[in-house]
């Protein structure tokens, strides 16, 4: 008889078909419903676990911001001020400019403010009242009459920048109701911008000084600029050096080192590099680049090559894994149809790895961007007015000047804290959207 | 098995112990319900026919090692010019192992070991003065699953020329590519849109294409291995179709699983069972008449 794939014997069901199943007893309905059970709740604790993170992050920038918003924003006051040579304590006639570098700007400063309150008599109230102009307006003053020497002998109405208490005050981040004891600003003090106020002499203008200025005792004073400089060009140096040797190594223990213990004991040693503590880098810098190599202390280029250090091994695994997730059948197209080792990677492995390894390299870079331990290693830690203008001049960077204004004691500094914490997390969000949109853009399917 | 275009043994099927199983089974099919009995071994010697006159390429006792396993064991076959020889075989016995022997591939695999000689055309293809790149492109290549670069199909095709320099200017490119995907039966359907990414073709035009990559590097062999087991009954037939038109101007050597295509593309048929080559000879002997028993076992569908 036919036993064929269409035979009236295959089609028909088997003589012993089972009637009863073990899928439709009302113990399989429990177990069911207890199945469908344990699959809510396992997805209850993933929604409650990502909830719970969300909660922090949102608190943390709530926080951050509403204490550092102010901070993009200075006070300025406008005084009449007299620049006639008898004030500035010049001998008359045409200024050189050491006379205008030596002029005495706070002397005009001080007649300015005389003129506002001619009430003010007493040496103490005259000293608090010059107190509400910052201690560096003579030097804006200065800088301004070296730019421009028709300064001199004319009388100007300029706004100068406020004192960091006054700025306070203003801003509104205390209450008059505090007792006079308990604030460094004083009743009279408070009095007397009222007056300005009221005149319309007082201002809150954006804060540029605090993207450009270097580092100040005085917080109304004190810039970015140097820490921003500085780790601008810590981390182009870090990227130049650490993304071509860490792909170079990646490409090379991947694609073409032979299988053996030396390759197992390299790869198990770039693992463990990964996990060393990040001050061991630095301590690792100070001995080999600053105290063997001689090389400048608290440079960008000591911080890049001990900031290298500690990405490489990032960059490394980032990168194999990404040669990785290469799939193999692209490597045997190629090798089948001839194309040497070299080629098939240049030609089609790397350019298929590429975004994989460019995300592996923005995430070290970030990463080194927040480091700050390493940094204090090798004397990053500086107080630095001027703004470094190469790799090796002295420099400081984000993480460094937050720690620093962190750490002083005038109240305007914390609001410039959280301000320099906002700075720094909108270069990391800046650096990983890069990162997203290199990887859209390179990513390519297969 | 009676839709089959090439019956295989009806001598095989006509064995006393085959009516007895057939009819104390005979609810059930044939393949799930293998007769229990002494499994046969392979032979000492291979069977058939492994050796032909003036062959193109001569392999003689052939070995591969991966590791401590070893995967083929003495290894003698050739292959003729202008013929599409077949490997066949269950799962694991070594068929694309010996494949890929023949241009060098297994070198890519860790802890691969070869011995044995290898000649095309008499040249030793693991002599140390032999390039194994230049002997890639010799002997192409086409996979089980369609691979193409993720590049535009005229890129997939030009590649190859490229870095062997066959092309110098782009008219000649363009010539070359043309002829390479009309060769392979894919030009009419791909003209207009050959700066399209490969790998946005169906699977039957995706392995059209690899093999049309393939000649375009004016290989003298071609290996294709199970080039069409992802691929539909359709397109299928259209790359049979092609491997038959290919064989006026290539050798081939393909791996299939199916024997119904070994039956309608080649000219000789290899049977390698568990890294032994157990069989050899012209295919329709091999399908109408095998000699060991392992064959008759395979052809006819008892195992594998």
């Amino acid at each position: 008889m036919s036993i064929g794939p269409f035979s009236p014997a295959r089609l028909a069901p088997p003589a012993e078909a089972r009637v009863t199943s073990p899928h439709r007893s009302s113990a399989a309905r429990a177990r069911v419903r207890r199945r469908q059970r344990h699959e809510r709740l396992f997805r209850a604790c993933g929604a409650a676990a990502i909830s719970l993170g969300l909660v922090f992050v949102v608190a943390l920038f709530f926080s951050i911001l509403s204490r550092g918003y102010t901070a993009f924003q200075q006070t300025q006051l406008k005084l009449d001020l007299d620049f006639s040579p008898a004030a500035l304590g010049l001998s008359s006639g045409a200024a050189s400019a050491d006379q205008l570098g030596g002029a005495d700007y706070a002397a005009v400063i001080r007649q300015a403010l005389a003129r506002e309150f001619p009430e003010v008599t007493e040496r103490r109230e005259r000293r608090e009242l010059s107190a509400l102009v910052s201690s560096g307006a003579p030097h804006q003053l200065r800088e301004l009459a070296l730019v421009d020497p028709s300064l001199i002998g004319s009388q100007r109405s300029l706004w100068l920048t406020a004192d960091d208490e006054v700025d306070l005050f203003v801003k509104g981040s205390f209450d008059r109701t505090t007792p006079e004891a308990q604030r460094r600003i004083k009743d009279r003090q408070i009095a007397w911008i009222d007056r300005l106020e009221s005149l319309g002499r007082v201002r809150k203008s954006f804060n540029s000084a605090f993207f450009s200025a270097g580092d100040s005792r005085e917080p109304e004073l004190a810039g970015l600029g140097a820490a921003l400089m500085g780790s601008v060009y810590t981390l182009l140096l870090t990227l130049l050096m650490s993304f071509p040797l860490g792909v170079g190594a990646a490409l090379y223990l991947e694609e073409f080192a032979p299988r053996s213990r030396w390759l197992d004991l390299i790869e198990v040693a770039i693992n463990n590099l990964a996990a060393v503590p990040s001050i061991v880098f630095g301590l690792l810098g100070l001995a080999l680049f600053i105290n063997f190599f001689d090389l400048p202390r608290s440079s960008a280029l000591v911080a890049s090559l001990v900031l290298t250090l500690m990405t490489l091994p990032v960059i490394i695994i980032a990168s194999r894994a990404a040669l990785r997730s290469v799939p193999p059948s692209i490597r045997q197209a190629a090798l089948g149809m001839g194309a040497s080792r070299r080629q098939t990677v240049q030609h089609h492995v790397l350019p298929l790895a590429l975004p994989g390894m460019l995300t592996g390299a923005i995430v070290g870079m970030a990463r080194a961007l927040g480091e700050t331990a390493p940094l204090l290693m090798i004397g990053m830690v500086a107080f630095l007015v001027e703004v470094p203008r190469g790799f090796t001049e002295p420099a400081t960077l984000l993480p460094v000047q937050i720690y620093l204004w962190a750490d002083s004691p005038e109240r305007a500094f914390a609001e410039r804290t959280a301000a320099a914490i906002l700075v720094l997390l909108a270069f990391l969000m800046l650096m990983n959207s890069l990162a997203v949109v290199l990887r859209q853009r390179f990513e390519r399917r297969w | 098995m009676q839709s089959m275009t090439l019956d295989p043994a009806p001598s095989a099927a006509g064995t006393p112990a085959e009516g007895a199983a057939a009819q104390r089974e005979n609810s059930l099919s044939r393949q799930s319900q293998p007769v229990p009995r002494a499994a046969p071994s392979a032979p000492e010697r291979t069977l058939g026919e492994p050796r032909v006159r003036n062959a193109l390429i001569t392999s003689r006792a052939v070995s591969v090692h991966y590791g401590a396993k070893q995967a083929l064991f003495e290894i003698d076959l050739d292959i003729g010019r202008h013929e599409v020889l077949a490997l066949i075989g269950p799962s694991g016995c070594g068929k694309s192992t010996f494949l890929r022997c023949l241009n060098r591939m297994n070198d890519t695999i860790d802890g691969c070991r070869v011995s044995g000689e290898i000649r095309i055309e008499g040249q030793e293809v693991h002599a140390p003065e032999l390039d194994v790149v230049q002997l890639r492109a010799r002997v192409g290549m086409v996979f089980q699953k369609p691979n193409p670069f993720p590049k535009s199909i005229y890129d997939n095709v030009a590649y190859g020329p490229r870095i062997h320099g066959l092309v110098r200017r782009k008219p000649e490119t363009d010539e070359l590519v043309e002829r390479s995907l009309t060769r392979a039966g894919l030009f009419e359907e791909v003209k207009d849109r050959l700066k399209a990414p490969g790998t946005s073709l169906s699977g039957g035009q995706q392995q059209r294409l690899c093999i049309a990559r393939a000649i375009a590097v004016q290989p003298e062999v071609i290996l294709m291995d199970e080039p069409c087991s992802a691929l539909d009954p359709i397109a299928t037939a259209k790359v049979e179709q092609l491997i038959d038109d290919l064989r006026k101007n290539y050798t081939i050597a393909i791996v299939t699983h199916s024997m119904q295509q070994a039956a309608r593309v080649s000219q000789r048929t290899a049977y390698f069972h568990l890294g032994r080559l157990v069989e050899v000879g012209p295919t329709s002997q091999m399908f109408r008449n095998p000699e060991h028993q392992l064959t008759v076992d395979y052809i006819t569908g008892r195992f594998g």
